[in-house]
């Protein structure tokens, strides 16, 4: 029995424009559920009604067994962090921080005692005294962490909480995130459109696209065994490489290609999209394709080279010795067990 | 330009503040220098012998005397003074209370018919109130009402109440409703939220809303007449009460009086001045 469960949750917005159209989601108990997808496709709208603060039109939301689609936000025990932060203007930081607690009837000295403690955690002791308004966005963004965290609710919600971060240190607020989250077990649904940050935190990966959801899964099945085109254009940095090919039943046929690919599986004739991660193309002397290198992107560990094929571009991952000069030719080798098959109509996989 | 600049506030400078300069020095004679024939209009700290002469002797006696009682009145100015206060107050207290908390419900809630509601709202402003003071004044007598502080209080939020529910409901939609939400994921319910969050950002909006009806209130002078001549009569009504008594009008005191009772407003005023312009753009113009 899952612990907080979406069964056909809609919204659609007076308007008639439908915002989330069906959602199921079964989140256990203690699990880190992160929605990903583009901006739009109604991530912060499926959070809100969550958190009672949207009425869904259709569906049911139900909590440790409880259906409580209708109850208000306030009865909900819910923790939140806003997209754009919603701090307490005319609090200070350690107040607004302390402001969940006093509501569950915490003493004074000692919520303000836990803010101090979370704050110091989170690098916040300097701006304990000042209001929201006198912060950056990247500190105020932490300070909504805060205030998130200084309950220990039954469900966690996040919107985008690092968004206005540098990298850096939204790389470290991914960890410290993540060990608390496991340090109390917390349910977490957690909402961002940065493929980066979803890998890293999630238990599961929620994708969505346009209100629906395309795939859940780890983010290792997402990442390898993306269900559609899009999850393969939209998982990974740089995405999948999406080629046109022909299945001829036993082989790929590759515009420009040397040969046919000699694919595992028997695959329907017909019109076919390759995906292939760019750490299954190789860069060789000669291979089953060649082409124009037209960028070298240079990683730190690692270096992705996009090069201009006959077939579309493609990239590959290389190792940081050699870099290529722009403009070069090169053969590219693919390792045929990265390869997955689309259907170009529907855009759903096929292989 | 500059010059042009300086020149045509320096004219509407005098003639706006030439008829306070005149009531205040008024406040500062004796009684008959304020209708000698000749204008009196340069204080001098002693007495000239000259009828002619544009000096008089500045005194405070004026001031002094606010708490006498004149014939023909039964409280002194103090004792009215009291009256406004009381009345202009509770009325402002009252007014901006319920207007705060109906434009709260039309910002936040969809209420059916919300916009035919505000229109009928602000369509009771559009009779000059005095067109109602007959029927007014039969209900306050039948209800007793007649000359009571209740009365004027009662009847002045009603007639600023349009006005305070449209100010508040500009003020209150430049809120972002984040900030309600919060708290309630937090755990305060609706009417926590309201007063512990929204209410400390609608604090500006409302010392505005307060401005314009305790100036209203403060200053009305039809239904202070008329419903309030004999009981709690406030400052304006006073005055014109003072015309026709057998002492004849006490310029001097009504000069003093009338200048202690527009220092309070315009203090005030003053206090807000910043915020009155911001409830003028965002709060009226972007309703
Ligand atoms: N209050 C609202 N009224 C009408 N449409 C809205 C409202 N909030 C969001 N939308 C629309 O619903 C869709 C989903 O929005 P949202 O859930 O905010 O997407 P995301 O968080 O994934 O970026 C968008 O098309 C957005 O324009
Ligand atoms: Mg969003």
């Amino acid at each position: 029995m899952s612990f907080l469960q979406l069964e056909k949750l809609r919204k659609v917005w007076p308007g008639g424009a439908v915002a989330v159209n069906g959602v199921e989601l079964a989140v256990a108990r203690g699990e880190f559920v992160v929605l990903l997808g583009p901006s739009g496709c109604g991530k912060t709208t499926t959070l809100r009604m969550v958190a009672g603060l949207e009425l869904p039109s259709g569906g049911t939301i139900r909590l440790d067994g409880r259906d409580i689609t209708r109850l208000p936000a306030s009865e909900r025990d819910i923790g939140m962090v806003f997209q754009f932060y919603a701090l307490y203007p005319h609090l200070t930081v350690a107040e607004n921080i302390a402001f969940p607690l006093e509501c569950a009837g915490v003493p004074r000295a000692e919520r303000l005692a836990l803010a101090r403690a979370l704050a110091e955690r989170l690098e916040l002791t300097a701006l304990l005294e000042r209001r929201p308004r006198a912060l950056s966005g990247g500190d105020q963004q932490r300070v909504a962490l805060a205030r998130a965290m200084a309950r220990k609710p039954a469900v966690w919600l996040m919107d985008e909480p690092l968004g206005t971060l540098d990298s850096a240190r939204r790389a470290e607020m991914c960890d410290f995130l993540r060990a608390q989250q496991l340090e109390h077990g917390v349910a977490t649904v957690y909402v961002t459109h940065d493929q980066d940050e979803a890998m890293r935190l999630a238990d599961r990966i929620v994708v969505m696209s346009a209100g629906e959801i395309l795939q859940v899964g780890p983010p290792h099945e997402v990442y390898d065994e993306p269900a559609g085109l899009f999850v393969a254009r939209f998982v990974g940095s740089p995405g999948m490489n999406l080629l046109e090919a022909r299945s001829t039943g036993r082989a790929l046929e590759l515009a420009g290609a040397r040969a046919a690919l000699h694919f595992a599986r028997e695959v329907a004739p017909g019109n076919v999209v390759l995906g292939l991660r760019p750490e299954y193309v190789r860069l060789a002397a000669s291979g089953v394709l060649t082409g124009r290198v037209a960028l070298d992107a240079f990683m730190g560990s690692h270096r992705y080279v996009h090069v201009e094929t006959p077939a579309g571009r493609v990239v590959a991952l290389a190792s940081i010795d050699a870099p290529s000069a722009q403009g070069e030719q090169v053969g590219l080798e693919f390792d045929l067990r990265g390869v997955r098959l689309f259907d170009p109509a529907s855009g759903s996989r096929i292989a | 330009m500059k010059l042009v600049r300086w020149f045509v506030l320096l004219a509407y400078l005098a003639l706006a503040a030439a008829p306070l300069a005149w009531m205040a020095l008024s406040s500062l004679k004796r009684r008959d220098d304020t209708i000698a024939p000749h204008a009196k209009f340069l204080p001098a700290s002693s007495a000239v012998d000259d009828s002619a002469s544009p000096w008089f002797e500045a005194t405070l006696a004026a001031y002094r005397d606010l708490g006498a009682v004149h014939a023909g009145a039964q409280e002194s100015f103090l004792g009215h003074l009291g009256s406004s206060v009381v009345i202009g107050l509770l009325s402002t207290v009252a007014s901006v209370a319920l207007g705060t908390c109906c434009a709260y419900g039309f910002s936040r809630f969809r209420v059916p018919g919300a916009k035919d509601w505000l229109f009928f709202v602000l369509s009771t402003r559009f009779l000059p109130p005095l067109a109602v003071v007959v029927p007014v004044l039969i209900m306050y007598r039948a209800l007793d009402l007649q000359g009571t502080h209740l009365g004027l209080i009662v009847l002045y939020t009603v007639f600023n109440l349009s006005l305070a529910v449209w100010l508040m409901k500009g003020f209150l939609d430049e809120i972002p409703r984040a900030f309600e939400e919060a708290a309630l994921v937090d755990g305060y319910s609706r009417g926590q939220a309201f007063l512990r969050v929204v209410l400390p950002e609608a604090r500006t909006g409302m010392a505005v809303t307060a401005v314009f009806c305790l100036i209203s209130a403060w200053n009305e002078y039809g239904f202070a007449m008329t419903l309030n001549s004999s009981g709690a009569v406030t400052v304006p009504a006073y005055f014109a009460g003072l015309q026709g008594n057998i002492e004849g009008m006490p310029w001097p005191q009504i000069a003093a009086g009338a200048l202690v009772f527009v220092a309070p407003i315009t203090v005030f005023t003053v206090l807000v001045r910043k915020s009155l312009l911001r409830g003028m753009t965002f709060g009226t113009i972007k309703q």
